[in-house]
């Protein structure tokens, strides 16, 4: 089964990528998410390895995962290694106001090779929990990275105020608030 | 599918058919004696060896999809505090256990180990041996489940494995449905002696639930005694309850349709026992710390339930 979630996030895709692939703030906006735990040595990149877990009806379901996709500033894939199949990617690109605007897609492809017609019942019961779980995370995550914005933007608001124009200027596009989606 | 371990004996009672012929025969005193060996004897062999290799993690991760399915729509489980339990090496895991021949508890709790580990943790289930060697059951040594016998904990443990027992078994799966909110191991301080040996932590497992899958009205211990079940079986009991779809229902050979009744399942920290009670434990003062352990968090889930079945 295949879920996905978008939203429209108000700050350049650098942002919003600092915060997907940083494995120490995913349970700051993940929902359902009770692990994301960097196994190895690697913490980010391509081949870092992640142990996962989301809480699923009954059970928290998930297992190791590698990031097999690395696209800066543009995609992100994971691909299961134990656990249930999964697959997921954060897909970044311009939003509807140009660079400063970020659209952000999640997406999820979970399953259970050979698990049969009830292992496909279970996919689509638990579909509605799945997709719940990436819109919230998205909500979040957009929650967090436009609060982030507009406090680096008032801290150079601030500093660019006494020091010099060109700052000033940078800063001075509007903190726009977008309520997309 | 799912549910899981049956505690019970043989549906065909030797003795009461022996006793008839005994009448008619009074010279054959040793008929019944024979078939019940016979049959005895039949039981034994069916018990599989003590083989720990018999477990499948490719047919526990396949099972996951419908061990969900049924542990979350129909039992509404709830697992907490899986967490406490050790991330590695072996630990013995202590359960309460209901819900008389089909453990409902036995399942939410395979599945929440199964995923949150994953299936590559090796986790063995020590049942009764009726369990393993009844019929259609033979599934169940693919998810792990072994003979509850002290060589088959030892090798588990040994293997670096989570190992699930019930102390109370059959005595504590058919206690009344009022007695629901006890823990009630009869006793058996065979697990405490267990992690002794081997010096792995308890994790106690609470369970509430599982005693509202039917209604439960008696052990029927003394007509197991009466029948002699117990010393052939090692089957205490023989227990008599209200259950779907039959009616009345005596012994549960053959299973019942369980209630679904909300399954609340919780791990607690884990137990050193020798951090707790210095070098050399007193089994009995282990064991009562553990069995009150257990029984002021089952009072605090029981406390926490508003409704029969519903949760």
């Amino acid at each position: 089964m295949r879920v996905q979630a978008q939203i429209e996030i108000a700050a350049p895709r650098g942002a919003v990528w600092e915060l997907v692939t940083d494995p120490e703030r995913y349970l700051h906006f993940m929902a359902g998410m009770t692990r994301w735990e960097v196994a190895g040595d690697r913490a980010t990149g391509l081949g870092a390895r992640y142990r996962t877990l989301m809480r699923v009806g009954s059970a928290e379901i998930g297992g190791l995962v590698e990031v097999v996709e690395w696209d800066e500033e543009r995609d992100l894939a994971w691909s299961s290694v134990t656990g249930v199949d999964q697959r997921g990617r954060w897909r970044l690109r311009a939003g509807s106001a140009g660079p400063d605007s970020t659209r952000v897609e999640l997406r999820l492809a979970y399953g259970v090779a050979g698990s049969g017609i009830l292992g496909w019942v279970a996919e689509v019961v638990a579909a509605p929990t799945v997709r719940g779980h990436l819109r919230r995370s998205l909500q979040q995550l957009k929650r967090q990275v436009e609060h982030e914005q507009l406090r680096r933007q008032a801290a150079a608001r601030r500093s660019g105020a006494g020091v010099s124009a060109t700052s000033a200027s940078r800063s001075s596009g509007s903190p726009r608030r977008t309520n997309g989606n | 599918m799912g549910a899981t371990a049956t505690h019970n004996g043989h549906s065909e009672n030797p003795v009461g058919d022996g006793r008839l012929r005994s009448e008619d025969e009074p010279r054959a005193p040793s008929l019944p004696g024979r078939l019940a060996r016979a049959l005895a004897g039949q039981v034994t062999r069916r018990i599989p060896p003590a083989d720990l290799d018999e477990r499948d993690p490719d047919y526990i991760r396949e099972s996951l999809p419908r061990l969900w399915l049924l542990s979350s729509l129909y039992f509404r489980g709830e697992v907490r505090g899986l967490g406490n339990i050790p991330e590695h090496g072996p630990v013995l895991l202590v359960g309460n256990h209901s819900g008389g021949n089909l453990t409902p508890d036995t399942t939410v709790f395979t599945l929440a180990f199964s995923a949150y580990f994953g299936v590559e943790r090796p986790f063995y289930q020590l049942a009764h041996n009726l369990v393993l060697s009844w019929p259609g059951l033979g599934f169940l040594r693919k998810f792990g489940t072994v003979a509850a016998s002290p060589g088959n904990a030892e090798k588990a443990l040994r293997s670096g494995a989570a190992v699930l027992v019930y102390p109370g078994g059959d005595h504590e799966v058919h206690r009344p449905t009022w007695e629901s909110d006890r823990v009630d191991f009869a006793g058996r301080r065979g697990f405490i002696r267990l992690a002794l040996e081997h010096d792995v932590p308890i994790v106690p497992i609470v369970a509430i639930g599982g005693q509202e899958t039917a209604l439960f009205l008696s052990r029927g211990e003394s007509l197991s005694r009466l029948l002699g079940l117990d010393r052939l079986l090692r089957l205490k009991v023989l227990p008599i309850s209200i259950a779907a779809p039959w009616g009345i229902n005596v012994g549960d050979f053959l299973g019942h349709l369980p209630l679904p009744a909300k399954i609340t399942i919780e791990a607690l920290p884990a137990i050193r026992l020798r951090d707790e009670f210095g070098p050399d434990p007193a089994v009995d003062e282990a064991y009562d710390y553990v069995v009150r352990v257990m029984q002021e968090t089952l009072d605090a889930l029981a406390e926490e339930r508003r409704l029969p079945i519903l949760g």
